[in-house]
């Protein structure tokens, strides 16, 4: 396991939030790295909120799997990170 | 996406819930509030909605100033399915949330409340054990939610709980978890001060600590780690190095705390 910046938090954190998106519990579900191919639980996934948004990052090679960003109340997501979610 | 904004908003005027109300901010009432330590505090909610939650979830709280300007953290459920919802926070001297929760909060007040929130960072008797718990201040309250909800199911798994605390004044649910509970052991470490004649761990957990106190991982243990960021790495590579597999040791991590 790679080491995170101190602030990263992890998947746990945007439980909430995915539950908003997607409808039902997410942070149990697995992810697929588009980048690298790790699988992993998104409760593990690294989570970084820079401000504007929310960032979620592959913990092996740092791409960006998901990006939550909210725009007059509306939430949008991009996943084009993920080969997969399930 | 759109969608989602307006069924919550129905949800919150119309009696009949069109979705799943862990999806749906709802009005929870503090009951109580009750001093852990000097900066950490336990409020419990009524909550006349609130669907049930497993030991080690959390809920996500919701403040709105009066221009409008709202801010939601996540907190982790202090208590265990079936008694009433808790949440312990610590005040976090730059927060934006944190300080009104622990210094402005009065019973009667109400807040906003999205949950329960959170399957994987759960436990649930049938999940089996040994248990070993592993905390780094804070990260104490969903293991908690999980000592007391063994305790209430009557499980036998054993546990040991690894704490580590700054001082001994900080450790939080402190009288709690002095109380002898059959299969439970709970070991403290005190990274900046300790009393006069602490016998205990007085250093940041390390791989000698773990070797110490963790099950063997031919006992196949079950891990439970929260804290710090950087407390859950570390404990985290620890315990695999040790044997332990990586799908068994669950992590949950709430960034810095500015130590």
């Amino acid at each position: 396991m790679e080491p995170l910046e101190e602030r990263a938090l992890d998947g746990n954190a945007i439980g909430g939030l995915m539950l908003e998106v997607f409808g039902t519990e997410m942070t149990a579900a697995t992810g697929t790295c588009g980048s690298c191919g790790t699988v992993g639980y998104v409760a593990e996934f690294a989570v970084y909120r820079p401000g504007l948004g929310t960032v979620v990052r592959c913990r092996h090679c740092d791409n960006a799997l998901m990006v939550f960003v909210q725009v007059r109340g509306v939430t949008c997501v991009d996943t084009r990170g993920l080969a997969s979610l399930s | 996406m759109a969608g989602t904004a307006v069924r919550g908003r129905l949800n919150a005027q119309g009696g009949q819930p069109l979705q799943p109300l862990t999806t749906a901010w709802q009005t929870a009432t503090v009951e109580s509030l009750a001093d852990e330590t000097p900066k950490v505090r336990t409020l419990t909610f009524e909550l006349p909605h609130w669907p049930g939650h497993r030991a080690g979830q959390h809920l996500d709280v919701r403040l709105t100033a009066d221009d409008g300007y709202q801010a939601s953290r996540e907190y982790s459920i202090a208590t265990a399915p079936g008694e009433p919802v808790a949440i312990t926070v610590e005040r976090l001297d730059d927060g934006e949330v944190s300080p009104y929760l622990t210094e402005d909060v009065h019973p009667g007040d109400e807040i906003e409340i999205r949950g329960p929130v959170g399957g994987y960072f759960v436990w649930d008797p049938v999940d089996g054990g040994p248990l070993l718990l592993v905390a780094g201040g804070s990260g104490i309250v969903p293991l908690r939610a999980i000592l007391r909800h063994r305790a209430r199911e009557e499980s036998p798994v054993p546990v040991r709980l690894l704490y580590s605390s700054r001082s001994w004044a900080e450790v939080i649910y402190r009288a709690e978890l002095d109380q002898h509970v059959e299969g439970v052991t709970v070991i403290h470490t005190l990274t900046r001060q300790q009393p006069a004649g602490w016998q205990g761990y007085a250093r940041r957990v390390d791989q000698r600590m773990l070797t110490e106190v963790a099950w063997s991982a031919a006992q196949a243990p079950l891990a439970y780690v929260c804290g710090p960021t950087s407390f859950v790495e570390t404990v985290a590579a620890g315990l695999v190095a040790l044997g332990y597999q990586e799908g068994r040791v669950k992590t949950e991590r709430f960034g810095a705390t500015g130590s």
